[in-house]
């Protein structure tokens, strides 16, 4: 049973990692560097900027944020789940 | 009350408090010299972590490098905090529950071999060496802009200070002075900014003042968007639009890449989170630290853009004579020079663009910096017919811009641009000091932890008393900070954000792809990592050396990728080399194998041990 436990654990984490890595990779690298400038010009302004542009200097960081608190909010779940919450 | 009497009074007081804490919590045991003895509560290890982790780099130089190439230094802005998710779901929760104290330790014990602990050690020694020298440099731009002093003299008294309370306080009394630092970064960043997004965009938030409108403009001047009036002054002197980078975008992608994974791989922020009590807390700790950076990274543009508007609006077209006194100080520590080219009397500021330029180059000098003859008390300094402080250098007369300012002051001298009350600058001038030296006395404790338990305890001496260990460690933190302040005061780039850069490659292309193979893979061996560590550092560190030192032709660069962004193509050699290698070499033994399967459950982490 305890195996069984540490095996599903391990799978939900890295299913919820790379969920979240994707996240990740798309607001920064993918809206701030890649496909910035079709998004300056499609995508709607914020405020007063372009949308690629905000992104690369202040929207990315807002949404690291976010993925970080979804990660310790999702993994602590987890542990309870499976037993190994430590409270 | 005089400018210089309030920096004192300010600089005094955040002294007085930082030794105060460094003194009480004094490290009494090795256990509370590497990880403050375990019991450090999340946010107050968020703040501190936030401290050691915003250097001279993002404080001084990130915002000057924003105000100097606007979209490009998103590379800085991404970086730096999108490193901080990497860390968090990759590393640190497993690193803890591993439970050793510093980043050698765990390559030591996971790829069973002191050889692979040994490469550990020193991959340690060139990141945080590289890294440190930034700071040093840091402190001694603030201390000469502040004392008047020469960069050298300054960069010794900072090292002194770092000195003393790293080498005292040991984790424990570092962990609870960068909680205070943090404290005053926070306060020194962001109040200027207030003020200033105030006077210029009506919007009390700075945040909301980049994506505002520009209403600075007098009352007969329609509100435009804020980012619309500066891209029309770049666009009007010459520039690139603050919009636009120059940067192409596959070396901004190396670039931030690096930087991103660099930051993953920093063994100075990874041991902040051994001080913690469990895994759980690890995770809240890091939510706490990037809240923290975030509320000085996301004012970092906007004061940035600031910046650039005041300078131009300050300076450009004035005539010398009634140009502000901050131009005057800055000249006197030679941050600033102006050369009248066309006798006018009157500064012009011009970029590369500019429409009568014959050459395609805004450089005010030849070489690239300007040149006063060496002379430290302002008494002695030449000066030319309109009061300004004479070079010992020509001037480059094909191009028509007149004005040459280093980047890294533009934090410092925006609130006197910005004509701000007298106590805010003196704040900003603490906040400097405070973001360099929490810095300095992080890596300087995992620099001296490396050496004197890693490679002193561990490889040659087992038989080390606790006690002759911190001494180690004392004496370690004293050699590396004289090789530092030497390097600070010869640094390898003009710029600190840059010089900085570099260290992150270097983490990026040794640390990261060892240590997420490490926990993520039980197939990797000890042949594997060593072999891709000396891969990925070694070709990293020849491709900085080459074209950063040994100025390497610029078209011979790979894909056009600057020596910054080159980490991360070393990261994939490592990747590379780690994988092949392990395939075609015997697994690691059952043990730790098991060890890996145990690091994955998050539960019975004890106290970090050394």
């Amino acid at each position: 049973m305890k195996t069984d436990h540490s095996h599903a654990h391990r799978r939900a984490c890295l299913r919820l990692v790379f969920i979240l890595l994707a996240i990740w990779f798309s607001v920064s690298l993918g809206c701030g560097v890649l496909f910035r400038d079709w998004l300056d010009v499609n995508a709607p302004n914020v405020g007063t900027a372009p949308f690629g542009f905000w992104m690369a200097q202040q929207g990315s960081i807002i949404c690291f944020l976010l993925i970080l608190v979804v990660y310790a909010w999702q993994m602590n779940r987890l542990d309870t789940k499976h037993g190994y919450s430590e409270e | 009350m005089s400018q210089d009497l309030l920096n004192f009074i300010f600089i005094g007081i955040t002294f007085a408090v930082y030794v105060t804490i460094a003194l009480r919590s004094r490290a009494g045991s090795t256990e509370e010299y590497y990880t403050a003895g375990g019991g450090v509560s999340p946010l107050a290890n968020g703040m501190a972590t936030a401290a050691d982790w915003m250097s001279a780099a993002t404080f001084i130089s990130m915002a000057g490098g924003i105000a100097a190439s606007g979209y490009d230094a998103s590379r800085f802005l991404m970086g730096w905090t999108g490193g901080f998710v990497l860390l968090t779901v990759l590393m640190v929760p497993y690193l803890r529950k591993f439970g050793k104290a510093t980043v050698p330790d765990f390559i030591g014990d996971r790829y069973y071999s002191k050889l692979a602990r040994g490469v550990g050690v020193v991959c340690a020694i060139f990141i945080c060496m590289t890294y440190i020298m930034g700071q040093m440099n840091g402190v001694g731009v603030v201390f000469s802009q502040l004392f008047g002093i020469s960069l050298a003299k300054g960069v010794i008294i900072g090292g002194s200070i770092v000195f003393f309370y790293a080498g005292l306080g040991g984790m424990k009394g570092i962990t609870y002075t960068q909680v205070a630092q943090y404290s005053v970064m926070a306060f020194a960043y962001t109040i200027p900014a207030v003020f200033i997004a105030i006077a210029m965009t009506g919007e009390v938030i700075p945040q909301f003042g980049l994506i505002g409108e520009y209403t600075a403009g007098g009352s007969g001047e329609a509100a435009i968007p804020f980012l619309d009036k500066i891209d029309n002054i770049n666009e009007d002197l010459g520039f690139t639009r603050f919009t636009d980078g120059t940067m192409s975008t596959i070396d901004m992608f190396c670039v931030t890449a690096a930087l991103m994974f660099g930051t993953a791989g920093l063994p100075h922020v990874i041991v902040r989170f051994f001080t913690v009590k469990n895994v759980k807390a690890v995770r809240k700790s890091a939510c706490w630290t990037l809240l923290f950076i975030a509320v000085i990274y996301l004012t970092a543009p906007t004061i940035g853009a600031f910046a650039r508007v005041n300078l131009i609006d300050s300076l450009h077209d004035k005539p010398y004579k009634d140009a502000p006194a901050w131009l005057a100080d800055f000249e006197e520590t030679g941050q600033m020079a102006w050369v009248d080219k066309n006798g006018d009397g009157k500064i012009q500021y011009f970029g590369p663009k500019h429409k009568d330029a014959t050459s395609n180059t805004n450089a005010v000098f030849q070489a690239k910096k300007p040149v006063y003859p060496a002379s430290e008390s302002p008494a002695d300094q030449l000066t030319g017919i309109h009061g300004e402080r004479l070079l010992s250098v020509k001037a480059d007369m094909s191009n028509p811009n007149e004005l040459w300012f280093g980047k890294d002051i533009m934090v410092m001298a925006n609130p006197q641009m910005a004509g701000l009350p007298k106590w805010v600058i003196a704040l900003l001038m603490a906040g400097c000091i405070a973001a360099a030296l929490s810095t300095a006395a992080g890596l300087l404790l995992v620099l001296s932890t490396s050496i004197s338990h890693d490679l002193m305890k561990k490889i040659i001496k087992p038989d080390l008393s606790d006690k002759e260990e911190v001494r180690y460690a004392r004496m370690a933190s004293f050699a590396a900070l004289s090789v530092a302040a030497w390097f600070g005061i010869n640094p390898p780039s003009e710029f600190i954000a840059e010089t900085v850069a570099l260290a992150f490659g270097l983490a990026a292309s040794s640390f990261f792809p060892t240590l997420l193979m490490g926990i993520f893979s039980k197939r990797v061996n000890k042949q594997g990592a060593i072999a891709g560590m000396v891969c990925g550092i070694g070709f990293t560190i020849s491709y900085i050396v080459y074209f950063q030192f040994l100025d390497g032709p610029k078209d011979q660069l790979l894909l056009g990728i600057s020596p910054a962004g080159i980490g991360f193509v070393g990261m994939l050699v490592n990747f590379a080399v780690t994988i092949v290698v392990s395939a075609f070499t015997p697994a690691p033994p059952k043990e730790v194998q098991e060890m890996v399967e145990s690091i994955h459950i998050p539960s019975g982490a004890g106290d970090a041990s050394h």
